[in-house]
């Protein structure tokens, strides 16, 4: 990847470097030479793309928020408003439908998820080359548009689920009996090594198969948009509309889906038979 | 596809994203829906109430229809009665006042008659006297004479 012109050659001649070239973040304290991370957890570097896009989004939605939020017309709601109110009337129905007990949190939580991972999830939907393009012009050399076709935006999102579990678990049962239900859970107290090990890796998948059901799923969305782009201009309308618009589901069920199950698996907090 | 430290500016933000959006879209989004909701109610219990009061004042005005009707009706049987009255009492007035009048007609006859026949026995006394003179040939002194004619007069 020493060839850093690979953007700006017609893709067709070197269709592996063109691929490489797209999936290779912007990155601080990545190796000069290869442009990735030393390792599969490697915390000296720093994903400058994911990053911003990620930060952008967010800024688009507090603004947003703070626009609709602050001028509310109650009488005659209009535009965003409707939308937004749309929204917020089904989470909080599911929320209360799944949850026992008023949670002030878990609300907008799974609103925040959703806009947030949809927005970013419709990052993909902007036609592959354009941003990276733009930016190679302006000196940027590689430019990663999807944030959640990055394993740190969709575990940065399950693990804040999975720190927030262990919270209401503690805060619900008390911190030794969240313990016990490590101990005692499934097989009853006495088989407790058993337990530990099951109940380990029970937990650990929640977040786990939260994240890389997203990442997955958009990683393996941007790449067939990469290689439609491999095919010749007059083919890739076909093919790329329809995946286009195959897409625009996908991205609005895993968002959704994301949402769901990190509003179930903190309300399992809630349920006596753990 | 690698775990670094972007995780963590990824849930910086997450947390502090939540929190926003908790602050400044959940809470008056739900406060005004919970608004909306209330005021909706009140007015489907105004209108519930309307509709009695509607009820109540049309059931009020039927009353005072009817009362109206019964007042008028009674008026009108009385108003009728006083007629017949009036009508009965005029006719007794003007009863009256003929029986009066053929009295007093009939006294004027009288007195009438009474003058004439009193004329007449005046004119009978003079042709007679002049008669009787005729008769005598001679001077009659009326003075003389005037208690006798007077008495002949009231003989006829």
């Amino acid at each position: 990847m020493a060839d850093t012109s690979a953007a700006a050659q017609p893709a067709t001649d070197n269709p592996v470097e063109y691929i490489q070239h797209h999936l290779t973040n912007l990155c601080l304290g990545c190796d000069p030479d290869t442009h990735r991370a030393s390792g599969l957890i490697d915390f000296s570097v720093f994903f400058l793309d994911t990053f911003l896009v990620s930060l952008v989004l967010a800024g688009v939605i507090m603004l947003v928020a703070w626009r609709v939020g602050r001028s509310l017309d109650p009488d005659n709601p209009t535009g965003l408003q409707n939308v937004l109110e749309i929204l917020v009337e089904f989470v909080n129905g599911m929320v209360r439908d799944v949850f026992p007990k008023p949670n002030r949190l878990v609300g907008p939580l799974g609103l925040t998820i959703f806009l947030w991972v949809f927005l970013m999830n419709l990052m993909d939907l902007i036609p592959v080359d354009l941003i990276p393009w733009l930016l190679f012009e302006a000196g940027v050399p590689y430019f990663k548009v999807v944030p959640t076709t990055n394993l740190d935006a969709t575990f940065g999102l399950s693990l804040s689920i999975f720190v927030l579990i262990i919270i209401h678990n503690v805060r619900e049962r008390g911190a030794w009996g969240y313990v016990k239900t490590y101990l005692a859970h499934p097989f009853g107290i006495f088989a407790f090594p058993v337990n530990i090990v099951m109940t380990l890796i029970e937990e650990i998948a929640k977040p786990l198969s939260l994240g890389l059901r997203l990442f997955g799923n958009l990683f393996a969305g941007e790449l067939l948009f990469i290689l439609i782009a491999l095919l010749p201009f007059w083919a890739q309308f076909i093919p790329g509309g329809a995946w286009a618009i195959f897409h625009v589901l996908v991205i609005t069920l895993q968002a959704f889906i994301f949402m769901l199950l990190s509003i179930v698996y903190i309300s399992l907090a809630y349920q006596d038979d753990h | 596809m690698n775990v670094t430290a972007t995780l963590f500016g990824q849930m910086g933000t997450f947390l502090v994203l939540v929190l926003f959006v908790m602050k400044f879209l959940w809470k008056p989004v739900l406060n005004a829906l919970e608004d909306r909701r209330t005021r909706i109610a009140e007015g489907l219990a105004a209108a519930e109430r309307g509709h009695e009061e509607q009820a109540r004042a049309e059931e009020r005005a039927a009353e005072v229809l009817k009362d109206a009707r019964e007042q008028a009706s009674e008026i009108l049987a009385q108003a009728q009665r006083r007629g017949a009255e009036i009508v009965e009492e005029s006719k007794a007035a003007a009863r009256g006042e003929g029986e009066r009048l053929l009295v007093a007609a009939r006294a004027e006859i009288d007195h009438e008659s009474l003058q004439a026949r009193e004329a007449l026995r005046k004119e009978v006394g003079r042709i007679a006297l002049a008669g009787a003179e005729r008769l005598l040939r001679r001077e009659v002194d009326a003075g003389q004479h005037a208690e006798l004619l007077g008495q002949l007069a009231e003989e006829l």
